[in-house]
């Protein structure tokens, strides 16, 4: 019982990652109708983002936390804006092949620059609880709360502010609302601010948890986190994270009683069966094809 | 169009080059060696082509295939098949692993019929991710540790035997009634299925032929390099495999040969750049992407690989909007 509840914890931890990274795969999707394949390695820069300043300025956790998220969120819009923006009237895969050069000129640029592993400082000091013989830390603490809080706030914007209903506007009919009056690249370019901002507090949380970064981390984690998504139901921002605490308790769960090795293997292997049995995720509407 | 029979001439002096040139030596065996794997790149472009290009669904694992065919045709060569004889058996091994892909093929093709575009994409990911993780977990091939023992078979005939047949096949696929359904489900699935294409057949018949020119790379790739691990056949090999298909061109075999060309040639010059290889590489897409999202040589195709009877009759699939080359016949 105690290991089942300890697992509990795991899965939560790593759940709330995924659906943070999720969230930012599933906001851009809804919007563009673009899978941004770069937002694992946003990810992955805002880990570094944290690692430099933390290193190098030696900031204390919030101003670093703040300032990745506001250096990733920057990133995105620029990205959005040279390398997305003049594709939007494209066919659709080259906007997806964009994306995925994107992704991999990140790494590889961080990879000239951090040939070898970094370790994350610590941001803060890790406190250990422990209740008979379930223990508890404080990181896990922080960042299951810190999602939760980061994805509430998420979901009052889409739900209760102007923004959030341009957004859901354009995601509704992209072609109409702009005769409305809704300044669309502005919106477009939120969108991506805000997913890219919340890649790049799952990065920051991430090193602090698993404190050896590299630069390919972004690409496991960045796929798993877009297996959420889909899982959730692409588009879905709800959907997305269902979907990455799904995805976070199957693997912890595979990981607990299976050698883990086998833990890729199971999770993709039911992303198929789930797939094939429900082509549009679990919260996802089908969309009618008209002739 | 009467030059017709110069093409098979070309071929079979280009099969005499191909023996020739290792045999007295030529060139050096660093070239050799980029000239195979030139070769193994474009019968993976080209295969990836037919189901990302002429059928336009949007395929992400064809690594998973290729490792599923150089998994099966090692294990054949180094565990099953009498070492005297192993150079005359290569191409059963080969046509072997490109046998077991081809039934990968047939297992991805079924949740096409349900699912198109993003979705689809992400099953085909799904399976590369699988190949890979079960290959990991089979401790007879030697697991993550990889797989050797192989004797270095593939030569450059065989490669060039292998570029050609497939490409001969897969322009006699493109081009057949098959080929024009698979045109039809890129541009609309739905119409396409009202007006009686057998949608079903000619998506399993895309990606089963694909996947086997997948295995038949992979096979000839074990066999370069002798050794083999699930880490080669991750999502950076498929990503390489899209980018020299978008590099090539859309629903072109001729743009496959190219792009997969330019692109093997390129990476070999750029290695002298070390580290910032790999970053000029997606940037390069990326400018392609933004000022020719066609791809060098989208839509189009060089009048040699067209079959006579549609020079003559049908133009080449057009795409509105763009201008599209009509070969003028040769």
């Amino acid at each position: 019982m105690v290991y089942f509840l300890q697992q509990t914890l795991n899965a939560l931890q790593l759940g709330s990652l995924y659906a943070l990274i999720a969230l930012g795969y599933t906001m851009v999707y809804g919007i563009l109708r673009l899978i941004n394949f770069a937002h694992g390695d946003l990810f992955m820069v805002g880990a570094f983002a944290a690692f430099g300043i933390a290193a190098w300025l030696g900031w204390p956790f919030v101003p670093t936390l703040l300032l990745s998220m506001a250096a990733v969120a920057a990133l995105g819009v620029l990205i959005e804006r040279l390398a997305y923006k003049p594709l939007r009237q494209a066919p659709k895969m080259s906007a997806v092949i964009t994306a995925l050069g994107v992704g991999i000129f990140l790494e590889h640029l961080m990879l000239v620059f951090n040939p070898y592993p970094r370790h994350m400082p610590e941001l803060m000091p890790v406190h250990l609880w422990t209740v008979g013989r379930l223990s508890l830390s404080s990181h896990q603490v922080l960042i299951i709360g810190l999602s939760l809080v980061l994805m509430l706030i998420l979901d009052w914007v889409v739900m209760r502010t102007k923004l959030g209903l341009a957004m859901r506007a354009i995601a509704w009919n992209g072609r109409i609302v702009p005769l409305m009056g809704v300044p669309v690249n502005r919106v477009i370019s939120a969108t991506f601010a805000m997913g890219a901002a919340l890649g790049a507090a799952a990065g920051t949380l991430y090193a602090m948890a698993y404190p050896v970064i590299d630069p390919y981390m972004g690409v496991l984690v960045g796929w798993k986190a877009f297996i959420a998504a889909v899982v959730g139901g692409i588009g879905n921002v709800r959907g997305a994270v269902l979907g990455g605490f799904i995805l976070a308790g199957v693997e912890i769960g595979v990981a607990a009683f299976l050698p883990t090795t086998y833990r890729d293997f199971i999770s993709f292997g039911l992303l198929l069966v789930l797939l094939v049995v429900r082509p549009h995720g679990l919260l996802g509407r089908p969309r009618l094809e008209k002739v | 169009m009467k030059m017709r029979w110069m093409i098979g001439v070309l071929l079979l002096a280009g099969f005499a080059l191909s023996w020739a040139v290792p045999h007295f030596g030529w060139l050096d065996p660093y070239i050799l060696l980029v000239l195979m794997y030139l070769g193994i790149n474009i019968i993976l472009t080209a295969s990836l082509n037919l189901v990302n290009g002429y059928m336009g669904e949007f395929s992400v694992g064809h690594a998973g295939f290729m490792a599923v065919g150089a998994y099966v045709s090692s294990v054949l060569t180094v565990n099953l098949f009498p070492v005297t004889g192993a150079v005359f058996l290569f191409p059963v091994a080969v046509v072997g692993g490109g046998l077991a892909a081809s039934l990968a093929g047939l297992l991805v093709s079924i949740p096409s019929f349900r699912t198109r575009g993003d979705y689809l994409a992400i099953v085909t990911l799904a399976f590369g991710m699988i190949v890979k993780s079960a290959l990991e977990n089979i401790e007879s091939v030697g697991g993550p540790r990889g797989f050797m023992g192989m004797e270095q078979l593939t030569t450059l005939p065989w490669v060039y035997v292998w570029v050609v047949v497939t490409i001969w096949i897969l322009r006699n696929l493109v081009f057949s009634k098959y080929g024009r359904g698979m045109a039809a489900i890129r541009e609309d699935e739905v119409a396409c299925d009202l007006c009686g294409v057998h949608t079903r057949r000619v998506k399993i018949s895309a990606f089963v032929v694909s996947a086997f020119f997948a295995g038949v790379a992979g096979g000839l790739y074990a066999h370069v390099l002798q050794f083999i691990n699930p880490r080669m056949f991750d999502i950076l090999k498929s990503t390489e495999i899209l980018i020299m298909v978008y590099l090539g061109g859309m629903a072109s075999l001729g743009g496959s040969i190219l792009g997969a060309s330019i692109y093997t040639i390129a990476m070999e010059l750029l290695r002298e750049q070390g580290a910032w290889r790999m970053v000029l590489m997606p940037l390069l897409l990326i400018l392609l992407m933004l000022f020719r999202p066609r791809g060098l040589f989208g839509l189009r195709e060089f009048p040699w690989l067209v079959p006579l009877r549609d020079l003559v009759l049908l133009r080449p699939v057009k795409k509105q909007k763009e201008k599209t080359h009509v070969p003028a016949g040769s």
